[in-house]
């Protein structure tokens, strides 16, 4: 995204430099894994090379989801996902007047933003009536919907794609909806999401089900062999977490986990509460715990959103204390998110300190005092603030709150 | 959708925007300025000094012009869409250009003023049309110096709204800018003005030594030590700058108090430096290098500043082999003139706009070496929020790989931070955040990732 809108260069997205490798005394070589034959522990290359091992650490990744319609195979369909989409975008830019982007999750606003960037007309299929709907309530997809029509988008709502007409070349001329309606377009889009990339692995004994199956040790069910990452699915994911979650830092987190076992430390791959985070053109988002927007049992949503601005703050709760945090527009410190929910603090509690999570830039806006007097409109609780935030504050929240559980 | 890697890669955006209609009245508009300018300095009566005053305002009408029209319908949030594709910010040839004639002007600035114009016998060509605002302000013509002091403020203060624009909607970056326009404007331009006007000793009250390399030297002590009270005040103060006050806010709030909020350095490469920060080179071999250098230079500041004192209060100029006013020359030379002006403003369109901060300035080595071991400085991470993009390190103008601590979930304490705080600007994640706290100082480096 950032290389294509010129903000970076290749070389500088990717996370290492080129020395890191040869003096970490780690051999990169760059070829297709063709074969794995789990009982002589070797591994074999399209090049024809073969690799014993002593441990193996499966980490293909993923591949864009595509749907089964007419026309998906046509020129001009494209996924984000590899470098080769990357280079295919640039290849075909120049051209594109019009493109229709299908899926309203993170990467169809990456790639929304993105051609926009370059005066490109884009049309936005959403399947579902708002952004992220899964995450996102019906308010703050509202803000996360307005802002994008903001900038431009052609945003269309509980829209799919039907099938994607041949110019008569093989390319894309336009696209069919679910409303009937042809747009037409030069490239099409697809952001439906990602699923592991398996195939390879036949005949290797590895079971696999939508990801290659793994115990909590990140173990498959071949000894020596473990799975991370996009790829990897676990057989028994803890209570709020999904069996596969192909985002960035589980990625980082089940590497550092295998890392230490076959350092001969045993580790438990503990992803621990949830968190993720996104940005909608403009707008950062983030969230911690349990979000969901459609509310289970007990639970109860405390919402703000400021009057003008494209910001606001969902915090799921119970009689119980909070679950989640949702954040549009407003930087949430992690480390007391996590302890609130961790801890199970009440929301009144929670209001009272709420400077203390609030990580956006010093001299910014601050809205805790807003955000308490809205609590105080929805229930008539009057909550006094007890925190000033300063960093001082929230080191030694952090260190009593952990010193009181452990 | 099947796509094989053979494919050809072509990464590099074969885009560029271009401008709206709009945005090209204003630059022609600079570009008639420019040239009025140019026809000013090759004659000189009135009408070549309406001219030059015309030539600065057009210019000055220009870059606002030109600044408010690139940012007005960009939203809060900053963009730097296209940046690596754009002649001027990816050293292209207009870079080259731009670079090959402002290292020109230092040039001529430093070693042939004559060729600007000074002469004693009564100035001539550009320095000349300087005269009257020189007389006006403080009764004296003017001189290469109170030239450059015009247009390195004009520079601050005219990029200084255009930054405005572009960090609109971030306060930090916007009070930070304020503060740069501020100091350049009252403290390094109107006050020593003004008080050569009153015939008192002048001085850039901001400007500490060692930066200011000349505090030492026996011209400069003797001017303010016969300059009566408010010379005396000038001596104190000057030293209690380096001894009490420095030290004191280095520990509050990390070296950023001076380098991006009031050194003049610092706020030309904040604000005309601004389009080329993502050029300085942020490997770790850049990183060996500039601490050798850094350190290279704040020695050799110690111990020409000891030499030229032991001469001052001895009247000895030679102690072993060395030769006080030899050394003080070179010195000038080498690191006054040709570092900190040639090379550390000519460069900006080549090397990003840190170039003399970063590997030269005495003063940040010391504020460096205090805010790597005793400040409550520091730039925190988010917990496991980095996702690794790069957008921190790409836009650090000191060449820091912040993404490198990120990604690990580890604070960021370096001696060459210099606070400008635009990695937590650029960070589409919400990760960084610039903090003082002192619970924490001798840990603040501790990985705090859950």
């Amino acid at each position: 995204m950032y290389v294509y809108m010129g903000h970076m260069r290749w070389q500088d997205i990717i996370p290492y430099e080129a020395w890191f490798w040869e003096k970490n005394k780690i051999n990169l070589v760059k070829d297709l894994v063709t074969k794995i034959e789990p009982q002589h522990k070797t591994i074999s290359t399209a090049s024809g090379a073969h690799y014993q091992y002593d441990q193996l650490i499966i980490a293909t990744g993923s591949s864009p989801k595509t749907l089964n319609i007419e026309g998906i195979n046509l020129d001009g369909v494209t996924g984000l996902h590899a470098i080769q989409d990357l280079a295919y975008l640039e290849s075909r830019s120049k051209q594109l007047k019009k493109a229709v982007i299908v899926g309203g999750g993170l990467i169809g606003v990456e790639l929304a933003e993105m051609l926009h960037s370059r005066k490109i007309a884009v049309t936005h299929l959403v399947r579902e009536n708002g952004f992220a709907s899964s995450v996102l309530s019906k308010e703050e997809s509202g803000i996360v919907n307005q802002h994008i029509e903001h900038h431009g988008i052609d945003l269309r709502l509980d829209t799919e794609i039907i099938k994607i007409q041949d110019n008569g070349q093989g390319s894309v001329a336009s696209v069919t909806t679910t409303t009937g309606e042809d747009i037409e377009c030069q490239l099409v889009g697809m952001a439906i999401g990602v699923k592991p990339k398996l195939t390879w692995l036949g005949g290797s004994g590895i079971e696999v089900n939508i990801g290659v199956l793994t115990d909590v040790f990140l173990k498959t069910n071949v000894p020596d062999i473990f799975a991370i990452g996009d790829c990897a699915e676990l057989r028994n994911p803890d209570a709020g977490r999904k069996a596969v979650e192909p985002i960035w830092y589980t990625g980082r987190m089940m590497g550092e986990t295998v890392a230490k076992t076959i350092c001969g430390i045993e580790t438990k791959y503990q992803p621990g509460i949830w968190f993720n985070s996104a940005k909608f053109f403009d707008i950062e988002y983030q969230s911690y715990g349990d979000i969901n927007p459609i509310l289970s049992g007990n639970q109860s949503i405390f919402f703000w959103k400021h009057k003008i601005a494209s910001k606001s703050i969902r915090i799921n709760y119970t009689l119980n204390g909070v679950i989640g945090f949702s954040a549009l527009g407003i930087r949430l410190r992690q480390n007391v998110c996590h302890q609130w929910i961790h801890d199970k603090i009440m929301i009144e509690e929670v209001l009272a300190q709420f400077e203390l999570a609030v990580f956006d830039a010093e001299f910014s806006k601050k809205y805790a005092d807003k955000i308490r007097n809205a609590y105080f409109e929805q229930t008539g609780k009057l909550i006094l603030k007890k925190a000033n935030g300063r960093y001082d504050q929230v080191y030694r929240f952090l260190k009593k709150a952990k010193s009181t559980y452990t | 959708m099947i796509r094989f890697p053979d494919y050809s890669l072509s990464l590099t955006p074969t885009y560029t925007p271009g401008i709206s209609l709009t945005q090209k009245l204003w630059v022609t508009i600079g570009f008639i300025g420019f040239f009025a300018g140019v026809i000013a300095i090759s004659g000189y009566d009135h009408a070549g000094v309406f001219l030059l005053t015309a030539s600065l305002i057009l210019i000055s009408i220009s870059i606002a012009g030109f600044s408010f029209s690139l940012y007005h319908h960009q939203k809060s949030g900053i963009k730097n869409n296209y940046t690596w594709s754009r002649s001027l910010s990816n050293r292209g040839i207009v870079s080259w250009v731009l670079a090959l004639w402002i290292t020109g002007l230092y040039i001529l600035l430093y070693f042939f003023p004559n060729a600007l114009g000074l002469s004693e016998s009564g100035n001539t060509g550009l320095i000349r049309l300087f005269d009257p605002l020189s007389e006006w302000i403080k009764h004296k013509p003017a001189n290469q110096w109170f030239v450059y002091g015009v247009f390195y403020t004009l520079a601050i203060l005219l990029f200084g709204v255009k930054f405005l624009r572009k960090y609109k909607g971030n306060r930090y970056q916007q009070i930070r800018t304020v503060s740069v326009m501020f100091f350049q404007l009252c403290f390094a331009f109107l006050i020593p003005e003004i008080l050569e006007r009153l015939n008192q000793p002048s001085m850039d009250l901001k400007n500490m030594w060692p930066l200011n390399y000349y505090f030492f030297f026996d011209w400069h002590l003797d001017k303010l030590r016969s300059g009566g009270t408010l010379g005396l005040f000038m001596l104190g103060w000057g030293i209690a700058m380096i001894l009490i006050i420095s030290p004191i806010l280095t520990y509050f709030f990390g070296k950023r108090w001076y380098c991006s909020w009031v050194c003049g350095c610092g706020g030309l490469a904040e604000t005309a430096g601004d389009p080329f920060r993502h050029l300085s080179d942020n490997s770790l071999k850049a990183w060996k290098i500039e601490r050798w250098l850094i350190h290279g230079v704040l020695v050799f500041a110690l111990l020409m500043t000891g030499l030229v004192v032991y001469t001052y209060i001895t009247a000895h100029s030679n102690i072993l082999f060395l030769n006080s006013y030899a050394i003080r020359e070179w010195y000038g030379f080498f690191i006054g003139a040709i570092f900190s002006g040639v090379i550390g403003v000519g460069f900006y369109p080549l090397m990003g706009s840190r170039v003399w901060c970063r590997f030269g300035c005495p003063m940040a080595a010391i504020l460096g070496l205090q805010q790597r071991f005793f400040s409550r400085f520091r730039i925190t991470t988010n917990g496991g929020q980095c996702i690794s993009c790069g957008n921190c390190s790409t836009y650090c103008e000191m060449g820091i790989d912040v993404r490198h601590y990120a990604q690990r979930g580890q604070n960021i304490v370096r001696a060459s931070c210099v606070g400008c705080g635009i990695c937590a600007s650029v960070c589409p994640r919400g990760v960084l955040k610039l903090e003082n706290g002192q619970v924490d100082l001798f840990e603040r480096t501790e990985v705090n990732i859950k």
